[in-house]
């Protein structure tokens, strides 16, 4: 076990370095770089920026060395916890992901948390109780789930909020509590607005996970152990409890490490429409504006945790599956 | 045979019938099957795939599929806690009494034991679980029964192989792990069902003798199901033949391997090579067995059947009449009307 977890971590540095030269590759393909863009605006705006001024900007950002020696700049200063800085909003990559780091993190384990909760109550009762009335109403509600677009949800949301309560539901605090310090208020007025966020990205994949959920444990349930258990005299639920759903959660671990980079990149639309403070606008717009090293740190950052998860579902799975450990 | 000094069966099969819902249709997978077992006998249930062996074993323990439901018949059952007999047809499949005769007092051993163990859970837990479910006592003496168990059962090394999972065991080990959990509870019926259908053949013979053995040592009333006439005729010593969840012939073993006296039970055994006789070519049934959706009305083999006596084969169904002593068969070339 211990073995296996060290050669795949040691096969994870290769992989990493691979990722890391392709999303640098790739950064680098379109013409042309956030400078010439920046000074194209500048100049249509009127403003005269003299030769040196162009040279001192791009030997700052490294624009005219040789792509190689950008790439090594780049990684080592990544090496040593410093990842760059962003032209177009003037800070060090750094600050710019700290600062919405924390808010990403709570939206998404607020919206994963309450997706969990509904979803596998929902799912194994749908399957426990297949074809019953309640199983087709949540079919009916799931499948009404995934083909609502999310941002459509959250659009619908807001405009209940401000109609039936008056309320401005965009963003995560209320003008008056915005730039204050934290306090009692402060905080329940986060929690009166993180709701919306959460039940809006939670939704789609509730939706999603009470389909698994349902098809995994019908899986089950059919499985000639489940016959044995019952031959045996155990109580259904403890049985229920201790072998199909046991069994069935396997695919949910195999995938729960997917998770950590949907932290970081997920649900930027809906960001965007409720113009939350999340990293995943931030993504979105580093990729528009081909701010390179913001663009490429966040590029980075979502293949290492991609990699960093699969690991963590890898064992995870081993450590509850026997089947995995002993092959 | 059996040593009780009372004559009532263990359990008493009466008329029994199933159908299932399906949205194709109804179906009817037993249509009035009777049977009895005494305490400490070894029955055997022979029939093709389809006539509802596995069915009656499911219904007496009343863990039938969804859908599935006893419309009439009874089984009684005398039970191994106060000597009651109880109708396991009418009991609340959900109570506690249903549920501390499964496993407690009728145990069963499956066809596949690879799949019939949870893959996730060690051999050990799953049969302490049997133990500790009809006799609480402490972890300890629940791992000494099972590796006594493991023992008992034939398994060299039983408590390194007890913290084994059901895939790391050959077939044939696993099929004795099945066994050992089957007996944990100290069962008065053992229903093995095709117990030897999924094993290499020289590794059969050894289960069916280990079979065999503790039954005789334990007095274990034995319900044999299989579709293979071999495995019955030195395990048990009366048969039922079934058809399209019927029972058409009964009979001490010997007799009904050497005068069976229903076609079906004739075409069965001309159906299976002989070493004695190598010359004989083999007869295999005409046709197939019917769609339990549609099925035939009077004679439920008259379809196949190749020595019909007439119409009224398709109309009536014949009466199970005693053919020579404890040996019956439902079929018109033994009634009186018939001959």
């Amino acid at each position: 076990m211990l073995n296996y977890i060290i050669r795949r971590v040691l096969l994870m540095i290769p992989t990493l370095v691979a990722i890391s030269v392709l999303i640098f590759i790739i950064i680098q393909l379109p013409p042309g770089d956030i400078i010439t863009s920046r000074l194209q605006e500048l100049q249509a705006e009127g403003q005269d920026i003299s030769e040196e001024q162009i040279e001192a900007l791009r030997a700052r950002y490294n624009l005219n060395d040789p792509l190689h020696i950008q790439y090594f700049k780049w990684i080592g200063g990544i090496l040593v916890g410093n990842m760059g800085y962003s032209v177009m909003y003037g800070q060090s990559v750094n600050n710019l992901i700290w600062e919405r780091l924390g808010f990403t993190l709570l939206i998404t384990f607020s919206a994963t948390l309450l997706t969990w909760l509904i979803a596998f109550p929902v799912g194994v009762y749908s399957a426990l109780r297949q074809y019953s009335v309640l199983d087709y109403a949540a079919t009916l509600m799931a499948f009404v789930g995934l083909a609502t677009p999310n941002f459509l949800l959250a659009l619908v949301l807001m405009y209940l909020g401000y109609e039936w309560f008056g309320i401005a539901v965009g963003g995560l605090f209320s003008p008056e509590y915005a730039s204050a310090d934290w306090s009692m208020g402060k905080l329940g007025d986060l929690l009166a607005h993180l709701w919306i966020p959460a039940v809006v990205i939670g939704m789609g994949g509730t939706a999603g996970m009470v389909r698994i959920m349902r098809a995994n444990l019908l899986d089950e349930l059919g499985k000639p152990y489940v016959t044995t258990a019952l031959a045996k005299g155990l109580h259904p639920i403890r049985l229920v409890i201790k072998y199909p759903l046991r069994i069935a959660l396997n695919p949910f671990i195999s995938t729960v490490g997917w998770m950590l980079p949907h932290l970081i990149s997920g649900a930027a639309i809906i960001a965007v429409v409720l113009s939350l403070p999340t990293t995943g606008p931030l993504l979105l717009d580093s990729l528009k504006n081909q701010d390179m090293y913001l663009a490429g740190s966040f590029l980075l950052m979502l293949s290492a945790l991609t990699v960093i998860g699969t690991l963590l579902s890898d064992i995870l799975l081993a450590i509850t599956d026997p089947r995995i450990r002993y092959e | 045979m059996s040593t009780e000094a009372t004559d009532a069966p263990l359990i008493d099969v009466e008329n029994l019938s199933v159908v299932i819902d399906r949205d194709e249709g109804v179906v009817r997978p037993l249509n009035g099957v009777s049977f009895r077992i005494d305490a400490g006998q070894a029955v055997g249930i022979v029939g093709e795939s389809g006539c509802g062996k596995t069915m009656t074993s499911n219904a007496l323990l009343r863990i039938l599929p969804p859908g599935a439901k006893i419309t009439s018949g009874h089984i009684r059952y005398r039970r191994k806690l106060d000597e009651q007999v109880v109708d396991l047809a009418t009991i609340d499949s959900g109570s506690a009494e249903m549920r501390q005769i499964r496993g407690g007092d009728i145990s069963m051993i499956f066809q596949e034991p690879m799949t019939a163990f949870s893959p996730v859970h060690t051999i050990h837990n799953q049969i302490a679980e049997m133990i500790q479910l009809h006799d609480p006592m402490d972890d300890q003496a629940a791992r000494r029964r099972v590796v006594e168990l493991l023992d008992l059962v034939g398994i060299s090394g039983p408590d390194e192989r007890a913290d084994d999972y059901a895939f790391q065991l050959s077939g044939g080990m696993r099929q004795r792990a099945m066994i050992a959990m089957a007996l944990a509870s100290k069962p008065r019926l053992l229903i093995a069902d095709e117990p030897t259908t999924a094993l290499d053949v020289t590794v059969q013979a050894r289960v069916l003798k280990l079979i065999q053995r503790l039954q005789r040592e334990l007095g274990l009333a034995l319900m044999l199901i299989t579709h293979d006439l071999g495995v019955i005729a030195h395990t048990v010593e009366y048969v039922y033949v079934m058809y399209l969840g019927q029972v058409i012939e009964e009979g001490p073993v010997v007799e009904i391997f050497d005068n069976p006296a229903h076609p079906y039970t004739q075409a069965l055994l001309h159906s299976i090579p002989s070493l004695t006789n190598k010359d004989k070519r083999l007869e295999p049934i005409e046709g197939s067995v019917p769609s339990a959706f549609a099925l035939p009305t009077g004679c439920p083999f008259h379809t196949r059947c190749t020595k019909q006596v007439g119409d009224k084969c398709k109309r009536q169904m014949p009466a199970h009449v005693e053919v020579s002593k404890g040996h019956y068969a439902s079929c018109f070339i033994h009634t009186e009307e018939g001959s």
